[in-house]
């Protein structure tokens, strides 16, 4: 162990970002589209059954934006605890 | 000019470019036969990620079972795209920070044991070789349809190509190859949707199309005319699956961690030259991948509205010409069980098995069929595949759209076979021969055993096109079953369980994969007649099984680390290491 605290602190800032995106990633699947899908089934979308957008568009929209948030986010995290990469080449 | 005469003038013009950019992108080291010398842009990145990603299956059939399978074609939809979420939340940043060519590299070193590498290598070399089976099928389909050539000579010529730019250019020709792949294949694939979606809706945009109102005067949604008319056929309405719920859930979760941890996806993120160009580039190719997986239950839903309204009740001898061009090559079967002359549509198999055609024809000129009929009221048996393929003809879109869908076609196959032979091809040059047998080994020599083994594995290849087993996406799924319970597992722990050892690791793999390859084996080769949710455990099908494998694998790995002796310091060191984005380009000790 090195133990190095402002690495542990920036670990759990990781972590921690990482099980919000991943709740939401849970909730727009296997919630929505899958689980739910009967529910949500019975609200009209633009023509759509609710749960059946879910399953075959919604999520997927989700999934890129989930993504470039995770992006964004941690590379202000990276500057706030001093390990960003932008000066590596 | 005619589809035939154009389709060979695209086909012909985009192997030339895509030989082009293999002699301009040669490789000249290992660095960059293996990972293109860690020198490429994230967005370039994103799409060669996203053409080596999307198959033959993607491409070619995906659109066509989801056309079939209405609602249950979410496993695809979903376990193909959400799996980037997590490659890019908990995999891709960290590897890249490992910094090294292989994905059997990080787990050789995270577990600093020669036999975890090797059997890393092994499950490798077993999902990419199911993976690549799919592929050549595809390149073959493509060929025999399009260019009227046998699908032995297409899969050459297939195998000719990918050798040219795979064995020269390595990752380097591969990446650029597969950047121009992803721009033919997207264009290939939404010019026709877009056409589609505007005949049926006057919408141009597929993914609005698809709620949008048809344009019959029937006032009703595409969804809800497909709903309609499929009940009245006596099938399951669209929107609704008949697959179990957990079995749904099951094979989702088992495509999705498979997605995360598949070798040829992975190694890609090892190309970019930073950690926050490794998320930056999940990003981009999840985008670009969306792309086209946002647009294929479009394409599935109008395929299946298009395909019944042609076909259903039609007069054998007045239905168009493609449903008798596909007859000929056997992809299409029809039995006039009620002797009307006329095609009925209709739930159910029409007649058992694959069909199987005699010499002869009828007298309306179509191929008896010598299987025994069933008893359902069903008269048309149609192959899945083709329904992408076929899409253009059945809409009787313009001959170039038809001629464009066959290059984009090929560029999915190609692109994805090419990574897939990259992996295996390093994996036994670098894992196998540098690492284990001949550590002396110069970096010259590594890069021709790289070329040789590269060379064998697209040989290998070639075969499993030529003689193919099953339709290319369900052949695909059992790679992902193998991924999800062996590879990612590992990796997973290997980046946040500091605790997790050798021992762990390599009896979690082999208890997950060994575990998921017998309930495939099983139920799809051993007793195929007790494959049924009857049978499965949990309700599990073959496909979902590497969900549980996977969870299998996690278990035996957690419960074994703490059972054997803790990990060595240095290997500690490696962990908070790759936990750090700073310093990637720093070697370090291992």
């Amino acid at each position: 162990m090195t133990g190095n605290k402002n690495n542990d602190a920036y670990w759990r800032a990781n972590v921690r970002l990482m099980l919000i995106l991943l709740a939401i990633w849970f909730t727009v699947s296997f919630g929505f589209g899958i689980l739910l899908v009967d529910w949500l089934n019975q609200f009209q979308f633009f023509g759509f059954k609710f749960g059946f957008w879910w399953a075959q568009q919604g999520a997927i929209y989700v999934f890129v934006i989930l993504v470039f948030v995770y992006t964004a986010v941690m590379r202000r995290i990276d500057r706030k605890f001093g390990v960003s990469d932008e000066g590596d080449h | 000019m005619d589809a035939q005469t154009l389709t060979y003038i695209f086909v012909f013009l985009t192997f030339g470019l895509y030989i082009g950019i293999a002699i301009w992108a040669r490789a000249s080291s290992t660095s960059e036969f293996y990972v293109a010398g860690g020198g490429v842009h994230p967005i370039a990145n994103g799409m060669a990620t996203a053409a080596d990603w999307m198959s033959a299956a993607s491409f070619i059939s995906m659109a066509g079972i989801i056309s079939f399978m209405g609602y249950d074609g979410t496993i695809y939809l979903l376990g193909w795209t959400g799996g980037y979420v997590i490659l890019a939340l908990l995999l891709a940043p960290y590897l890249r920070k490992f910094g090294e060519f292989t994905v059997p590299d990080f787990i050789g070193t995270r577990y600093y044991s020669s036999a975890a590498r090797i059997v890393a290598v092994i499950a490798l070399i077993a999902i990419s070789f199911t993976y690549i089976a799919g592929q050549m099928r595809g390149v073959g389909i493509v060929f025999s349809q399009f260019l009227n050539i046998p699908i032995t000579w297409g899969v050459v010529v297939g195998m000719a190509v990918v050798f040219m730019y795979a064995v020269l250019g390595g990752m380097k020709g591969i990446t650029y190859t597969q950047v121009a792949q992803y721009c033919v294949l997207i264009f290939a694939y939404l010019v026709p949707a877009i056409f589609i979606s505007i005949m049926i809706t006057g919408v141009p945009l597929p993914q609005l199309g698809l709620g949008a109102t048809v344009l019959d005067g029937s006032g009703l949604s595409v969804l809800g005319k497909l709903d309609a008319t499929l009940v009245d056929l006596g099938f399951a309405p669209y929107t609704q699956g008949l697959k179990s719920k957990v079995d749904v859930f099951a094979i989702t979760l088992a495509l999705m961690i498979g997605t995360a941890g598949l070798p040829h996806v992975i190694v890609r993120f090892f190309t970019v030259p930073k950690v926050s160009d490794a998320r930056r580039s999940a990003g981009y190719a999840l985008l670009f991948i969306a792309i086209l997986y946002t647009t294929a239950p479009a394409v599935g839903a109008f395929a299946r509205l298009n395909f019944i309204d042609t076909v259903h009740d039609e007069r054998y001898t007045e239905v168009d010409s493609w449903f008798k061009s596909w007859e000929d090559i056997g992809l299409i079967g029809w039995e006039d069980k009620n002797k009307d002359g006329r095609i009925q549509y209709h739930p159910g198999s029409p007649f058992e098995g694959r069909p199987t055609y005699s010499d002869q024809r009828r007298e309306d000129g179509s191929r008896t069929i010598t299987n025994p009929p069933t008893s359902n009221t069903n008269e048309v048996y149609v192959d899945r595949d083709i329904m992408v393929l076929a899409n253009p003809e059945i809409a009787a879109l313009p001959p170039w759209v038809i001629a464009l869908v066959a290059a984009g076609g090929l560029a999915a196959a190609l692109s994805t076979a090419a990574g897939l032979l990259l992996v295996i091809s390093t994996s036994v040059s670098h894992d196998l021969i540098k690492k284990t047998f001949a550590k002396n080994l110069s970096d010259k020599r590594e890069l021709l055993a790289a070329r040789l083994s590269a060379a064998v594995a697209i040989v290998i290849a070639g075969y499993f096109g030529i003689f193919p087993f099953g339709f290319v996406a369900q052949v695909v799924a059992f790679a992902f079953g193998l991924a999800a319970a062996s590879l990612f597992p590992a990796l997973l722990l290997g980046i946040f369980d500091k605790r997790m050892n050798t021992a762990g690791a390599i009896s979690g793999m082999i208890c997950g994969l060994a575990f998921t390859l017998i309930y495939i084996a099983y139920f799809k080769f051993m007793a195929p007649e007790l494959n049924n949710a009857e049978h499965w455990w949990f309700g599990i099908s073959p496909e979902g099984i590497g969900s549980i494998g996977a969870a299998i694998n996690f278990a035996v790995a957690f419960g074994i680390s703490r059972l054997t002796a803790p990990v060595p310091a240095e290997v500690l060191n490696l962990v908070e290491n790759i936990r750090i984005p700073k310093g990637v380009n720093e070697p370090h000790n291992h």
